[in-house]
């Protein structure tokens, strides 16, 4: 099984990668914001992967944080985007 | 017995899941416009992570780590299109127009 959860990890890599072309050439921002996304999304399988197949639980705590600062960021950099600033109406 | 089973479900999951996540590589990086490509990469990238994962709450099952996996599915399934709304409500309020089908495509 271990055999089988490093080829996903290579083949989820080497799709990260093409990702990255997305977030090099892309002609808007929020195309560059989503492609990170997407990279982002893989690492943390890949994270997931790797801590079963070296049987090290410290990689699942490292892709639960991966996860939280991926939705974190992406929201910050919308709204950032999207209003100028990162604080709403209500806030002083 | 059993654990052919979870073996065969386990692979057949994580087969699905790298499909979805190689359709989803795809559509970012061939489709037209912005649009389409956050409709393509943020439904693939959630089934195919969401499989990937279930595949190991499968494979690890009696272990305790399947909890850890599953706190992070639900995280992956809350925050995954999420983003990607917040990614299209962002480009549709600053203006970005979507593609006609008319005109060239924007590379």
């Amino acid at each position: 099984m271990n055999a089988f959860f490093w080829g996903l990890s290579t083949f989820l890599l080497i799709n990260a990668f093409a990702c990255l072309w997305r977030a090099f050439v892309g002609p808007t921002v929020v195309d560059r914001i989503l492609a990170t996304n997407v990279v982002c999304t893989k690492a943390l399988v890949v994270l997931v992967l790797l801590g079963l197949a070296f049987e090290r639980s410290l990689l699942l705590d490292v892709a639960l944080v991966y996860g939280l600062l991926n939705f974190g960021i992406t929201i910050a950099a919308t709204r950032f985007l999207e209003t100028g600033r990162l604080k709403g109406d209500w806030q002083q | 017995m059993i654990e052919i089973l979870a073996h065969a479900l386990t692979i057949a999951l994580a087969a699905i899941g790298a499909l979805f996540f190689l359709a989803g590589t795809l559509g970012l990086l061939r489709l037209p416009d912005f649009y389409t490509r956050v409709h393509a990469a943020t439904k693939c990238d959630t089934v195919g992570a969401g499989a990937i994962l279930l595949a190991l709450v499968i494979h690890v099952a009696p272990h305790p780590e399947a909890l850890k996996i599953i706190a992070l599915l639900i995280l992956v399934l809350l925050s995954s299109p999420t983003s990607g709304h917040a990614l299209a409500r962002a480009a549709h309020d600053t203006g970005l127009e979507p593609w006609s089908g008319s005109g060239e495509a924007r590379e």
